[in-house]
This record gives C-alpha cells, sequence and structure tokens, in this order.
C-alpha cells in the first residue's frame, strides 16, 4: 500500500485514559473519497484532530505520501498539503469573504513575504474561481462574521478548496443545514471529486448517501464495518447502534 | 471617513508643527512628551488591538530607550576623566565597562533602539513559539518590568537607583537648556510621530496586517491554514517594543530626567489605559487617548495629587463597560460610520480558537 496517499496505521488516542480513538486503521489513495459516519462521540473529529496533528496519538502513526507526519506541527502539515474544514464554521470574522479566501490560498506563508498591500495574480485567480465554486460572489466584500450559518461552512469549503491541497478533511460540513442546503453541499463536494482527495465525516447517512464513496462506520473509537453505503445500511452492528441510539433518543423525548 | 482623513490629518500635522508659535514653553514641553508616549501608545495599538497581544510591561522598553541615551547625556555632561556624581557618592572610582560604549553618541542612540527590540524579539519568540499568550503573556511582561526596576533600583552604583539619571547639559552638540534646542526636539517629534503613523498605516494594510487580526481572531484557524502565527505575533510585538524606545528615548532628552518610577508598574499599566480611552484599533486614537488623559494628569495632580489614581482607575472602569471601542468608537458614531467588527471584550484578549473548545494545550501530550 505504498501508493496511498494517506494512511492511518493502528491509531490509538487517549483523552486521560479513555479512547476516543482504538487501533483505528485505514488508508485512501490518491484522488479517492471515503465517508466516516457514527454517533456524536464516535471519536470522528479526533480522527481528523490527529491526522492535522491538533491531538497526538498514544500509539500508532500517520503516514502522508509515504512520510510520517504523526508529530508535525499543525501548521507544517497543512504546508505538506493536508486541509481540515471544522464542525462549527472556521472562518475568520473581522476579515471579508474574499480575504478569507486569500489568506487560505496557497502561498508563502512567512511573515516578511506578507509585508505587501497588492496580492499575487495567482491569489486574484484563485479568489474568483473559489467565489464562483461557493456561489459567494454578490458577498465578496461583505465581512465574514455576518454571513448567514450556510454559507459559513460554503465559504470554509471555499477556503480549504482554496489551499490547493491535496487531501481536504470534512468534518461534518452539512452541520446545522436546512435539507436544501445540505444537498448544495453535497452537489458543491460532488463537483470537487477527482480534483483531490477527502475524507467527509457526518453522522447522518442521508448525507454521505448523496456522496456515493465508500463508507467507514466508526463507533467508540473503532472501525466497526466498512463498505458501500447499502452494506452499510444492512449491517446488524451497524442498525443495533444507530437504532439503539435512535431508541435512546425516543425514551429520553418519552421522559420529558 | 476617507475624505475626512484626508483633511484632518494634514491639518493635524500643520497644527501640530505651529504649535511652538502659539503655546508657551511649559505646555510645549508638555505637549512634546506627550505626543512622544503617543509613539509608545500607536506601539500598543498595533500589540494589542491589532495583533490582541495585551502587553503589560511596555515601561521596559520604553525605559531601555530612556536609560540609553540618559547614560549617553550623563557621560556628555562631565569633564574629562570624571565619572557620574552618583558613582561617586557609591565608592566607585572608574567608570563601569558597560558605560563605556555610551560616551559614543551613535552607539548610545543605536543602543537605545536595538537593545529594546531585539530583548522583545527574544522574549516573544521564547513564549510565542512556546504558545504562552492571553492573561499569561500580559503577567509575564508585567514581571519583566518589575524585575527591571527592582534591579535598578538596587544597582545604584551603577544605575543610579531610586533618583535615576538626570542633571544633563547637552546632547549631540546642543544645549538642552536653550529653548530653540526643545523646539527643535519638538518638531523632530512631531515629524517622527507623523512618520510612524504612516508606517504603522501601511503596516496594517499589508497582508501582514491582514493576518494579524486573523490570528488575534482565530490564532488555531490560522495555523490550520499553514501558517505559523509565532513569527508574526514576535514581529509586532518587537515593532512595538522600538516605538516604546523611540518614545522613551524622545521623552528623556524632552524632560531631562529618568528614573525607575517613571518606567514600572504603574506607567506601565497606564500606557495601557490610554490606548483603551483612545480605542485600541485606532492608532490616531491612541495618540488623542495619550494626550487626553496625560494633560488630564498634568492638570489634576497639580491640584489634587492623591486623585489621580482613583481618577485613572474609574476611567478605565468606563471604557471597559461601556465604551470598549473607546474615543474612536465616540467618533466613529458621530461620522455615523457603520461597526465594522464584532466587538470581543476588551481587556483580556483571550484568542477563541476558531473551532469547537479548545484541545490544545492537554492533549498535544495525551
Ligand atoms: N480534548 C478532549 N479531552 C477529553 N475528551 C475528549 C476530547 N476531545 C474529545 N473527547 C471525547 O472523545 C470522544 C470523541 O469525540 P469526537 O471525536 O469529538 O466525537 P465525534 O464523533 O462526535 O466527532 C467524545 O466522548 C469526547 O467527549
Ligand atoms: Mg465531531
Amino acid at each position: 500500500m505504498s501508493d496511498s496517499l494517506l494512511q492511518i496505521d493502528n491509531v490509538t488516542v487517549s483523552f486521560q485514559g479513555f479512547k476516543a480513538l482504538d487501533s483505528v486503521s485505514f488508508s485512501l489513495a490518491p484522488g479517492s473519497m471515503r465517508t466516516i459516519i457514527g454517533p456524536n462521540g464516535a471519536g470522528k473529529s479526533t480522527l481528523m484532530d490527529t491526522i492535522i496533528g491538533r491531538v497526538r496519538p498514544v500509539s500508532g502513526r500517520i503516514l502522508y505520501k509515504g512520510s510520517d507526519i504523526t508529530r508535525l506541527p499543525e501548521y507544517e502539515v497543512v504546508r505538506r498539503g493536508i486541509c481540515r474544514k471544522f464542525q462549527t464554521p472556521g472562518i475568520l470574522p473581522t476579515l471579508t469573504v474574499e480575504e478569507n479566501i486569500i489568506v487560505a490560498a496557497k502561498r508563502h506563508r512567512a511573515w516578511f513575504k506578507a509585508l505587501r498591500t497588492h496580492i499575487t495574480a495567482a491569489e486574484c485567480d484563485r479568489v474568483e474561481e473559489i467565489l464562483d465554486l461557493i456561489v459567494l460572489r454578490e458577498k465578496r466584500r461583505m465581512l465574514a462574521a455576518h454571513l448567514a450559518h450556510g454559507a459559513k461552512q460554503w465559504l470554509e469549503i471555499g477556503m480549504v478548496v482554496a489551499s490547493d491541497a491535496e487531501l481536504l478533511l470534512l468534518d461534518e460540513p452539512a452541520a446545522g443545514m436546512t435539507h436544501q442546503e445540505r444537498e448544495k453541499t453535497a452537489n458543491l463536494i460532488k463537483r470537487l471529486i477527482g480534483r483531490c482527495a477527502f475524507v467527509v465525516i457526518d453522522h447522518d447517512m442521508d448525507f454521505v448517501e448523496q456522496l456515493n464513496a465508500p463508507v467507514s462506520v466508526l463507533h467508540m473509537g473503532r472501525i466497526l464495518c466498512e463498505g458501500t453505503i447499502d452494506e452499510v445500511r444492512s449491517n446488524s452492528q451497524v442498525k443495533s447502534v444507530y437504532l439503539g441510539r435512535s431508541l435512546e433518543a425516543e425514551a429520553d423525548y418519552a421522559q420529558a | 471617513m476617507a475624505r475626512l482623513e484626508r483633511i484632518a490629518y494634514p491639518a493635524a500635522l500643520v497644527l501640530l508643527l505651529l504649535a511652538p508659535v502659539y503655546l508657551g514653553a511649559y505646555n510645549l514641553a508638555l505637549l512634546g512628551r506627550f505626543l512622544a508616549m503617543g509613539i509608545l501608545a500607536m506601539g500598543i495599538a498595533l500589540v494589542w488591538g491589532h495583533a490582541g497581544i495585551l502587553p503589560l510591561g511596555q515601561g521596559l522598553f520604553f525605559g531601555l530607550g530612556a536609560y540609553g541615551i540618559a547614560m549617553h547625556l550623563k557621560l556628555v555632561a562631565l569633564a574629562p576623566g570624571e565619572i557620574p556624581d552618583f558613582m561617586q557618592w557609591n565608592g566607585l572610582d572608574a567608570l563601569p565597562w558597560l558605560w563605556v560604549p555610551f560616551k559614543s553618541g551613535v552607539i548610545a542612540l543605536v543602543g537605545a533602539l536595538v537593545v529594546p527590540s531585539a530583548l522583545a524579539v527574544a522574549l516573544g519568540w521564547l513564549l510565542f513559539r512556546r504558545r504562552v499568550g492571553g492573561v499569561y503573556f500580559a503577567i509575564i511582561t508585567q514581571a519583566m518590568v518589575l524585575a527591571a526596576t527592582t534591579f535598578i533600583i538596587s544597582q545604584q552604583p551603577y544605575t543610579g537607583g531610586f533618583n535615576g539619571l538626570t542633571d544633563f547639559s547637552s546632547a549631540f552638540g546642543f544645549s538642552l537648556i536653550d529653548q530653540r534646542t526643545q523646539v527643535g526636539l519638538y518638531v523632530v517629534t512631531v515629524l517622527l510621530l507623523a512618520l510612524l503613523f504612516f508606517t504603522a498605516r501601511w503596516l496594517l494594510s499589508t497582508q501582514f496586517g491582514k493576518l494579524l487580526r486573523a490570528i488575534r481572531d482565530g490564532e488555531n484557524r490560522v495555523r490550520f491554514l499553514g501558517y505559523d502565527p509565532a513569527p508574526y505575533k514576535v514581529a509586532i510585538f518587537a515593532v512595538g517594543a522600538l516605538m516604546a524606545a523611540i518614545a522613551g528615548l524622545l521623552f528623556t532628552l524632552n524632560i531631562g530626567v529618568i528614573s525607575p518610577a517613571m518606567i514600572g508598574v504603574v506607567p506601565s499599566i497606564e500606557m495601557v489605559v490610554w490606548v483603551a480611552v483612545g480605542g485600541r484599533e485606532s492608532l490616531s486614537g491612541a495618540v488623542l487617548g495619550t494626550l487626553l488623559v496625560n494633560f488630564g494628569k498634568d492638570k489634576v495632580s497639580s491640584s489634587f495629587p492623591d486623585l489621580w489614581l482613583y481618577l485613572i482607575g474609574a476611567m478605565f472602569v468606563l471604557v471597559v463597560t461601556v465604551l470598549p471601542e473607546g474615543l474612536a468608537g465616540i467618533a466613529r458614531l458621530l461620522t455615523s460610520e457603520p461597526r465594522e467588527e464584532s466587538r470581543k471584550t476588551l481587556v483580556v484578549p483571550v484568542i477563541l480558537p476558531a473551532d469547537e473548545p479548545a484541545k490544545n494545550s492537554k492533549s498535544r501530550s495525551a
């Protein structure tokens, strides 16, 4: 499997003894997509935190293009070509929409290179392209803080795309969206397929189904099963995890 | 607003440059001194207002600039072979080695600017790279200034101790008692203030300036876009230190004395209050706040010396609670320019993570 873009090797993450990830392994080929579903608290965000260098695993390692990135600082992991969208929108509130994209665009990121008022032609092209992609052209001079929630999510997707990363990690990109907005988000992601590789997380099977990619189910820090969405849906363990939770939820509801 | 600025700034510059014509010697000296402090205040506006780093120890850099030039002035006032009076009283009979280079005016000038900047780079590098920020950083800068004043007071034979350094006669060939020298110094101060004002404005308009605000509002997010925020923070902290040092240098030339009481913990906090009053994100606000508070202090403390500390405390509370944008906020209301930025709490510049509650520090070691 040396031709894989990303390889996760037996990664275990422990928070004061609580195993948020327990011997997780998978790999991803260049340009491909993997979706990960699992109920809240399954460890999905922690998995992304670990890949991007925000959380350090107690054991196991992460290879990107064959080299070990397990202990690199976050910004170094990003410079190697991995960019992440956060679960709650991680935009820069006091910059405008286009400034957000410019800052995110691939460029020399040292402070002395930033001592310029102009933006380069490449940055300019990138901004125009992304504005079209996320359909926020009319809002380009608006402060990002003033965008609606859905638009913030799209802006952040635009930002990670602008980074020119070869691997994008999208953490619940459709969280908090209306049904229509979710569909729009799924279409946006589908348009990017082939351009780079993806790991997309969600707790909702219906959203993941639209992406039509291999699915891994994460539960209590372990990968429960892998396969197509239909295979996963008919898996009895998965059923009990999801069904169990919905029964619990119903019970809570009844009590309230 | 932009059109207003195009008229207001040249007008202010002309008004300031003409002050020697319409102000008496006493008030001119005060204005010059406060404008020098305005340079320091602009530095705080950059560091605190735009980069979100609360510096509670600017007196340290101010003091290094001030002492650097004061040591030179002290030496020029001596007859050949003499050593400063306080050294004689403390039983020294030769000039300590640390003082020797300050015989040269050029070395003193360069040292007064380079040493504080270099110290800021070292301190910033040490702390920002280790991701020390927010309140912890503020407290460390405060501790540094306390240590510096304690050191100066305890090393009387070498530093002049509590009384500081004074009794200067001339600087770079100009007599300091001559009123023409004071006017010249005043004009230099105004021009430097203007130069640094426009330089700072340019800096804020660059990509670097945008990154500073991005780091202030979402340090983690910026890191996850591939930037290392530490060098950005070090750079702006050093700029703030350099501006404080320039202020210290001009201040000492203006007032003719520097002592630990002028650079200690309380003055360092007052400096932040000037900027809070003026509006911490506004460069012109920082200068205006400095002028307003200091002229106020001059008037109040000459008639009611005890009242001042209460007053400045009250002012700070007022600004924190009802006027987080200071004078600049009032000005913006008057010119009815829409607020551009979502307001954050004023005092403690906790950098909000771009994401869910920061997992950083603890989980990194997990
Ligand atoms: N920094 C942390 N410290 C302690 N526990 C954490 C931390 N981050 C996440 N957890 C726990 O790890 C588990 C997985 O969390 P997370 O990865 O956010 O789940 P999700 O699948 O909903 O994204 C949860 O039980 C959560 O409480
Ligand atoms: Mg999550």
